[in-house]
């Protein structure tokens, strides 16, 4: 999993119906000191995140887990939404 | 996901057949304000996309477990066309 910003929304009305009323999320990933690091993604959310929230997310396949995980084509997904900038330790 | 802009078709008369019947098209990863950057994918359209929208697509195995897809040999699907995308701030 790695650590990312929320910076903005994506709306999508023709979409495969397998991701019909997800919510899509654009997502700055970070470093440990939580400097952007690699280009934006786009991220189905499965924690309630908004936009300028610190999540961290997952990839590959484990991201469609937290939705019908045989039927969700998500190769992205926001799994868990980080207190504040001080909850994030690292030596 | 990434957000990619469609550049081109694919013709292939000759494939797995579990291919049989799905559209082929090449895309090209764009920067969020809609530049274009470098490279390209082919990937499966499984919702009807055209020619220059820009359009979402999954990478991976998880571009199978789109609706439709199951068990198909890929690794690239379109599965969203996309209206609009908001963002905030690029370093926010």
């Amino acid at each position: 999993m790695q650590l990312a910003r929320v910076i903005g929304t994506v709306v999508a009305t023709v979409k495969n119906d397998s991701l019909q009323s997800r919510k899509l999320l654009v997502i700055q990933s970070l470093n440990k000191d939580l400097l952007p690091q690699g280009k934006p993604l786009v991220a189905i959310d499965a924690a309630g995140a908004g936009v300028g929230e610190l999540v961290f997310w997952c990839r590959g396949k484990e991201a469609s887990f937290p939705f019908k995980r045989e039927e969700t084509p998500t190769d992205c997904t926001i799994v868990g939404i980080i207190d504040s900038e001080k909850h994030v330790v690292s030596g | 996901m990434i957000i990619a802009r469609i550049i081109g078709t694919v013709v292939s008369t000759q494939k797995d057949e579990r291919l049989l019947g799905k559209k082929l098209l090449i895309v090209r990863p764009v920067n969020l304000d809609g530049t274009d950057t470098s490279g390209y994918v082919v990937a499966v359209d499984t919702v009807g996309a055209g020619f220059h929208e820009r359009v979402l697509v999954v990478a991976g195995s998880s571009a199978r477990l789109a609706q439709n897809m199951k068990d198909t040999p890929v690794d690239a699907a379109i599965v969203g066309v996309i209206d609009t995308v908001d963002v905030m701030s690029p370093d926010l």
